[in-house]
C-alpha cells in the first residue's frame, strides 16, 4: 500500500475537526427546539453558510467536474440549475414557509390541510427522498476512502463516515450541525478554488484550456475563433493526446452532446435499416433539446422541493431573514459552482488518461482528486498537498450533506412519527431523547443502504432524488402556498401519482441498462428513443401531471377546503409584524 | 415576534388577503418570467443559432461563457431586486394597515 502522507493528513484533519466541533457545539444544544430547528435563532450569514455547506454534496464536489470532463457542455446544466433552483425557492416558497412556523415539512402538510393523514404521507416522502439522496453520499464516502488508502475495502469508508456523522447529529441535533456545516462550506470553497487558481496560473487559464478544444468543420458548425492563435495556445498548453474513448472536441464543446443524444445514438446503432437510421438522424437534435428542457425542470424544481433543504428555512428567525438567507445561499453556491467545471476542462487537456479509467474515482469522477497530482512532476510535494486539500474538501462534501439529511430524516421520525403520531402526549424531553435514538436508527439504515449502491453512479442517483422531489414536493408546496382551493385529497393524489410514476419511469431505465431479465425493455427503449428520454428525465411530464391532478381533484373535493383557509393564507403571506401567527396559534390552542 | 400591534379588524377581510397575495405573486411572477426567458431561451439559442453561440470570447464559446460564468451573477441580480421589492412591499402593507387614511383610500 502506498499512502500519500499529505492526503492522509488533510483528510484526517477534516474528520477530526468535524468530530471536535460536533462535541463542542453539542454542549450548546439543550432544548428540543435546539435539536429540531436550532432554536430558530440562526443568523443570516451562519445559516446561509450552513445551507450551502449542506447542499454542496459529493455530486457537486466531484460529480460535476467528472461529468463536464466526460460529457462536455451539456453537463454544465447541472451546476447552473443546482444554483438557480434556489431562485424558485426564494420567489415562491421560502418566505411563506417560514412564516407558517412549523418544525418539519410534515408539520406544514398537516397544519395547512388540518389532516393527520397527510402528515403520514409527507413523512414517508421525507424518508424516501432522504434515503435516496443519502445513498450517493455513502457511495462517495466509500470510494474516496478507497482512493486515499489503496486496497481498503469500499465498506470501511461507508461505516466510518456514517458513524462519525451519526455521532454528531445524535449529540447536537440541528443546532450542533449548523456550525459544523457552515465550517464545511468554507472548507469546500477553499478546497475547490485554491487548487484551481494554482493550476490556472501554472498551466493556463480556463478560457485558454477551452480554446484548446478547437472546433473544425463538423455538422455545419465552424469555430469563428482565430485558428492560428488557437493552435499556438493549444500547443503552449502541452495538451496531451485524447484517448479513443473520449468524445471528440466538436461534440464535447458544443451543446447537444453525448449526455443528451445518447438515447437516439443507441437507437441509430440498433436501427434495422438505413431509412430508419436517416429518420432517427433528423430526430437527434430535437430530442436532445427535449432532454435538456426536462433536465432543467427536474433540477430547478427539485431543488425547491428537497425536504432537507426546506427544513433549514425553519431555523431562520423570520420570513425576511429566510429571504435574505436564500439570496446569500445563491451567492455562496454560485461562486462555488464556477470552479468544478474548470477541473473538468483542465482534466480533459492535462489528464486525458482518466477517460480510460473505470467508473468512479479511477475514471473521470476522480478528476478533482487526481488533477492536482500533476504538479508533482514539476513542483514535487506541492502536488500532494493540493491533492490532499481536494480530498479534504470531498470529505467535507459528503459529511455535511449526510448530516443535513440525517437531521431531516431524524426530525421526521422523532417529531412527526413519535411525537405526533405514536405518542402525541410525549414531553419535550422525551422527544429529545427519541431524537437521539432515531438518529442512530437512521444512521444505521443509511450505512446499510450505502453497502448496496457500490455499482451506481453518484450523479445519477442524485438526479433521481431531484426528479422525485420535483414531481412530488415542489407542486405540493407551490400550490399549497399560493392556491387556497387545494384540498388534502387533491394534494395527496397529485404528490403520490407524480412521485411514484417518475420513480417507476426512472427505475425502468435503470433496469433496462443493468438487469439481465429486462433485455426486452432494453431493446424496446432502443427502438423508441423518445420514450427512453421521457422515462430517463420524467420531470417534463411528471410535474404537469402532478399539478393537473392536484387541481382537478381539489376542484372535485372543493367541500373539503379547510374552514379557516383565509386565516391560514393570511399567516402564510401577511408580514410578521402584523402578529397574525400568534392569533392563529391562540385559535388552535396548541403552541409548540 | 414582538409586541402584536393593535390590528384593525380589516386585515381579516377578503379584500386585504386578495390584495396581499396578488401584489406578492405579481412580484414573484415578474422575477420568475425574467429568469425563465433566460433559462429556457439559452437552449433555444443553442438550437437555432449554433454558429453564433459558438463564437469565441476570451477562449470560451459564447454559450459556455454564459452558462458557466455569467448566469450566476444574473440570478443574483434578480434575487437582489426581488428581496428589495418584497421587503418594501411588506413594509408598505404594515403601514397601510396601521394608518387609517390609506385604509379609507383602499376601500372606497
Amino acid at each position: 500500500m502506498n499512502i500519500d502522507p499529505w492526503i492522509l493528513a488533510f483528510s484526517a484533519i477534516t474528520v477530526l475537526a468535524t468530530v471536535g466541533m460536533g462535541f463542542w457545539s453539542a454542549k450548546k444544544s439543550k432544548t428540543a427546539s435546539d435539536f429540531f430547528v436550532a432554536g430558530r435563532s440562526v443568523g443570516v450569514g451562519m445559516n446561509a453558510s450552513a445551507i450551502s455547506g449542506e447542499y454542496l454534496s459529493a455530486a457537486s464536489f466531484m460529480g460535476v467536474a467528472g461529468m463536464v470532463m466526460s460529457s462536455g457542455y451539456d453537463a454544465l446544466w447541472y451546476p447552473v440549475c443546482y444554483a438557480c433552483g434556489y431562485l424558485f425557492l426564494l420567489l415562491f416558497i421560502a418566505g411563506p414557509l417560514r412564516r407558517f412556523g412549523a418544525y418539519t415539512i410534515p408539520d406544514f402538510a398537516e397544519g395547512r390541510f388540518d389532516s393527520p393523514l397527510f402528515r403520514k404521507i409527507a413523512v414517508i416522502f421525507v424518508l424516501f427522498i432522504g434515503f435516496f439522496y443519502t445513498m450517493p453520499q455513502m457511495k462517495g464516502a466509500g470510494t474516496t476512502l478507497a482512493y486515499i488508502f489503496p486496497g481498503l475495502p469500499y465498506w470501511v469508508g461507508v461505516v466510518l463516515v456514517g458513524a462519525v456523522i451519526t455521532l454528531n447529529v445524535a449529540l447536537g441535533g440541528m443546532k450542533g450541525i449548523t456550525f459544523v456545516q457552515a465550517f464545511q462550506y468554507w472548507a469546500k470553497m477553499f478546497a475547490i478554488s485554491v487548487p484551481i487558481f494554482v493550476l490556472m496560473s501554472l498551466y493556463g487559464h480556463y478560457g485558454n484550456h477551452l480554446q484548446a478544444n478547437l472546433v473544425k468543420e463538423h455538422s455545419g458548425i465552424i469555430s469563428s475563433g482565430d485558428t492560428s492563435t488557437s493552435l499556438e495556445k493549444a500547443a503552449e498548453l502541452n495538451r496531451k493526446p485524447l484517448p479513443e474513448k473520449s468524445p471528440a472536441d466538436s461534440i464535447w464543446l458544443n451543446p447537444f452532446g453525448p449526455l443528451t443524444t445518447k438515447a437516439v445514438d443507441t437507437a441509430i446503432k440498433a436501427a434495422p435499416d438505413d431509412a430508419r437510421k436517416a429518420v432517427l438522424q433528423t430526430q437527434r437534435r430535437p430530442y436532445s433539446l427535449l432532454y435538456t428542457y426536462s433536465l432543467i425542470i427536474a433540477l430547478v424544481c427539485g431543488t425547491a422541493g428537497l425536504p432537507h433543504i426546506l427544513v433549514r428555512f425553519y431555523t431562520n428567525p423570520d420570513g425576511v431573514a429566510a429571504k435574505r438567507t436564500t439570496m446569500w445561499v445563491m451567492i455562496l453556491i454560485g461562486v462555488f459552482y464556477v470552479f468544478p467545471p474548470v477541473f473538468g476542462v483542465m482534466g480533459r487537456n492535462l489528464m486525458p488518461e482518466l477517460y480510460n479509467g473505470l467508473t468512479g474515482v479511477k475514471g473521470t469522477d476522480g478528476v478533482v482528486l487526481n488533477l492536482p497530482v500533476i504538479l508533482s512532476e514539476r513542483y514535487g510535494v506541492w502536488g500532494s498537498i493540493l491533492s490532499g486539500i481536494t480530498c479534504a474538501g470531498a470529505f467535507a462534501a459528503f459529511m455535511s450533506t449526510f448530516s443535513g439529511l440525517l437531521v431531516s430524516m431524524t426530525g421526521a421520525l422523532a417529531h412527526d412519527v413519535y411525537g405526533r403520531i405514536l405518542r402525541p402526549r410525549s414531553t419535550a424531553d422525551e422527544r429529545m431523547r427519541m431524537f437521539k435514538v432515531c438518529a442512530v436508527l437512521c444512521g444505521a439504515g443509511a450505512i446499510v443502504l450505502g453497502f448496496l449502491v457500490e455499482g451506481f453512479e453518484i450523479n445519477k442517483m442524485v438526479g433521481w432524488a431531484f426528479a422525485i422531489a420535483a414531481t412530488s414536493y415542489f407542486p405540493l408546496l407551490f400550490l399549497a402556498t399560493w392556491w387556497r382551493g387545494i384540498t388534502m385529497k387533491g394534494a395527496a393524489t397529485g404528490m403520490l401519482v407524480g412521485g411514484t410514476f417518475s420513480l417507476l419511469a426512472i427505475a425502468s431505465t435503470m433496469f433496462a441498462d443493468q438487469a439481465k431479465w429486462a433485455v426486452g425493455l432494453k431493446t424496446y427503449y432502443a427502438a423508441h428513443p423518445l420514450l427512453r428520454i421521457l422515462a430517463e428525465q420524467p420531470a417534463i411530464w411528471g410535474l404537469p401531471l402532478a399539478m393537473v391532478l392536484m387541481i382537478v381533484i381539489s376542484k372535485l373535493t372543493a367541500k373539503e377546503i379547510p374552514a379557516d383557509i383565509r386565516m391560514k393564507m393570511l399567516v402564510l403571506h401577511a408580514p410578521e409584524k402584523l402578529g397574525l401567527k400568534q392569533e392563529y396559534i391562540q385559535e388552535h390552542q396548541q403552541g409548540h | 415576534m414582538n409586541t402584536p400591534p393593535s390590528t384593525p379588524p380589516d386585515i381579516h377581510s377578503e379584500e386585504f388577503l386578495r390584495m396581499l397575495m396578488r401584489r406578492q405573486l405579481r412580484l414573484s411572477i415578474t422575477c420568475a418570467v425574467t429568469f425563465f426567458v433566460a433559462l429556457f431561451g439559452l437552449p433555444l439559442a443553442n438550437y437555432f443559432a449554433p454558429e453564433f453561440m459558438a463564437t469565441r470570447v476570451f477562449g470560451f464559446t459564447l454559450t459556455w461563457l454564459i452558462i458557466g460564468v455569467l448566469f450566476f451573477p444574473f440570478v443574483w441580480i434578480i434575487s437582489f431586486a426581488f428581496i428589495k421589492r418584497s421587503i418594501a412591499l411588506e413594509e408598505d402593507e404594515v403601514r397601510s394597515v396601521q394608518s387609517p387614511t390609506t385604509r379609507e383610500e383602499r376601500q372606497p
